[in-house]
């Protein structure tokens, strides 16, 4: 029985306001590490799907409209661009590769994407069932497409306009499911990969060129100009970073944007938002603080007495301040422990209830350099509580308050 | 065992006690006398260490009290001197074992489970050592006092007005309590008290002059 376990047995005595600290310490905790967690695992995938991407040449628009519709594949893609751009890029000596894509269907939410087999070499993507797409019409699905629509070797599949599902179809044209990737936990993964004729020929069936003027999204189709969506492009050296976009913007229809530049750039928007949610959290945990000074303040009157029969019974002023320092950090940092543990298991009951949540799941129970300081400042901000009632109880004048009674 | 030398408290330039000599030898029992505010408490904490006289000398245990400071003379009170209080005042949060156990870990000494037990028993409460302080009644309570006072086996016991509130029976089981507990502890006992039924209890009484209050 130290003063450690008596400052225990004093927030075991006020067990109301004690699991009210804790509660607050945990869940200011609980969201600073998810938030991070979040951040965290959003920087990583945002990197990792942009690997191996210098550039994306499209049609003029917004360049952030170009890069979450090329790289990541979450956003409809400004428009076309001639497939002479190419063969332009291809001819580049700043380029030392150019994979098109041709995108505008989807199926059942997954989009359907016309390039070459470098874009599954690109993601470093095996198959694991079947064979690549050889000719118009076959198709090689991600994993994650074929998990979700069930679809696998030997399927067929149509395609339907846009991003979201229900969108008009393509019942005409129906592709073959040929083969289907090994999971990447890149992009490609929700991706239906299929030859950039197959996207022409589903199109050209569609909307026969007499009607191309109507539609929204590949109205140059037909005949021999052929179109384009984007052209993912790697750099041949350092040198073309500081030229090729300028060069492409300003002397050319067409657009580049670096994913790298675009994906800083929406961080920084996106990073205020979790900075705000870190900061309410923040104050969740100065609230508990708080709390815990109010209540120290309250037990130190309380306890006055203990604290000089302490002091008569041989602690030193150290020893009675530390019963109050002890007891604050103890709260505080039960507190961030709790936090830390209830943000492990979202993060793995996420992985359950969301597959695409499946990598902050196995980001979880792993205790990270940053999370070890959110523990440090409970930690701390338990012993700036207690500071004041600790050094009154340091300052106590034991004579008199055993005098007093 | 103790020796008081020209020893003098003053509160500001309010003299509060004044004690020309007082010497002591191991063993002995001691009222120390005097009426109501004589100084009777402030001389028990000068006696523990826990008052530094504004003059004089305190050698307590063959220790000049002066020479101790801060956390050395903490430790050397809770080797030496076993205080019982006016008010008894038990730690509320722990059980009356772990009031004990309290008393050695704070002096810095290995707690002795079963010379804890055996202490309870001897004050008869062993069979409320897990009890809450607040559970007990204000006779269990002194006993328990007594014996976390005696604990670490005092060169000094002290108790202040311990009969305080106590009828007469309850007073005089007290008074033999700590007198008995003393004993086996091998420590000089000073009972401060104002209490006229304690001086026949004593044989050595220590008189607060009144002057000293007075001046």
């Amino acid at each position: 029985m130290g003063p450690t376990r008596l400052a225990l047995a004093y927030a075991r005595r006020r067990p109301l306001a004690t699991l009210l600290v804790v509660a607050l310490a945990a869940i200011g905790t609980a969201v600073v590490v998810l938030t991070l967690a979040v951040g965290r695992e959003l920087a990583t995938r945002l990197d990792r799907d942009a690997q191996g991407i210098d550039l994306v040449v499209g049609a003029k628009g917004s360049p952030l409209q170009l890069v979450l519709a090329g790289v990541y594949h979450v956003d409809v893609p400004p428009g076309n661009i001639p497939l002479a751009a190419l063969s332009e890029l291809r001819a580049n000596p700043m380029v030392a590769g150019a994979i098109p894509l041709a995108l505008g269907d989807s199926v059942r939410g997954f989009r359907i994407v016309g390039t070459e087999h470098a874009l599954v070499a690109h993601y470093g993507a095996q198959l694991a069932q079947g064979r690549q797409w050889a000719k118009p019409m076959e198709a090689v699905l991600g994993s994650e497409v074929a998990r979700a629509t069930g679809l696998g070797v030997g399927a067929k599949f149509t395609g339907s306009h846009g991003l979201s599902e229900g969108g008009g179809g393509h019942d005409e044209a129906s592709y073959a499911v040929v083969g289907v990737l090994a999971p990447t936990g890149r992009v490609v993964d929700r991706m239906a990969l299929t030859s950039v004729a197959s996207v022409w020929a589903v199109h050209d069936a569609h909307h026969p060129p007499e009607a191309a003027e109507e539609h929204d999204h590949d109205k140059a189709e037909g005949g021999p100009a052929r179109e384009v969506t984007m052209v993912l492009v790697r750099y041949a050296g350092p040198l073309a970073a500081a030229s090729l976009p300028r060069a492409i913007n300003s002397g050319s229809n067409y657009m580049a944007a670096s994913p790298a530049y675009e994906m800083a750039r929406l961080l920084t928007v996106f990073g205020v938002g979790l900075d705000l949610v870190r900061a309410f959290a923040a104050l969740l945990i100065v609230a508990s603080a708080a709390m815990l000074f109010v209540a120290l303040a309250q037990a130190l009157d309380e306890r006055r007495y203990d604290l000089a029969i302490l002091r008569a019974l041989g602690a030193s002023r150290g020893q009675v301040a530390w019963v109050l320092l002890a007891e604050s950090m103890t709260l505080a940092l039960a507190g961030a422990a709790l936090g830390w543990v209830i943000a492990q298991v979202t993060l793995a009951l996420a992985g359950t209830w969301l597959p695409a949540a499946a990598p902050l799941a196995a980001t979880a129970w792993t205790l990270r350099g940053n999370e070890g300081w959110i523990v440090a400042g409970a930690a701390l901000a338990g012993a700036l509580a207690a500071a004041w009632p600790a050094w009154q109880a340091y300052r106590l004048d034991v004579a008199a308050t055993l005098a007093d009674g | 065992m103790f020796e008081l030398t020209d020893v003098e408290h003053r509160y500001g330039t309010v003299r509060a006690l004044a004690v020309p000599s007082w010497r002591a030898q191991a063993g002995e029992q001691w009222l120390l006398a005097g009426a109501s505010g004589s100084g009777k408490s402030t001389l028990l904490h000068i006696l523990a260490g826990l008052t530094t006289p504004s003059a004089g000398r305190v050698v307590v245990a063959g220790q000049d009290l002066a020479a101790l400071a801060g956390g050395a003379r903490d430790r050397w009170r809770g080797r030496h001197v076993g205080v019982v209080p006016q008010k008894l005042h038990l730690i509320g949060a722990v059980s009356v074992f772990d009031n004990l156990r309290l008393a050695c870990t704070m002096a810095g000494l290995r707690v002795e489970e079963a010379r804890i037990r055996a202490l309870l028993a001897a004050v008869q409460v062993a069979d409320l050592a897990q009890r809450r302080p607040g559970e007990l009644s204000q006779g269990q309570a002194q006993r328990v006092a007594i014996a976390r006072a005696v604990v670490n086996r005092p060169a000094l016991l002290l108790a202040d007005e311990p009969t305080a509130s106590l009828d007469d029976a309850s007073a005089a089981a007290a008074l033999e309590l700590l007198r008995t507990q003393a004993r086996e502890a091998g420590a000089t006992l000073v009972v401060a008290s104002h209490d006229a039924r304690v001086r026949p209890l004593l044989p050595r009484t220590y008189q607060l002059s009144e002057v000293a209050a007075a001046a």
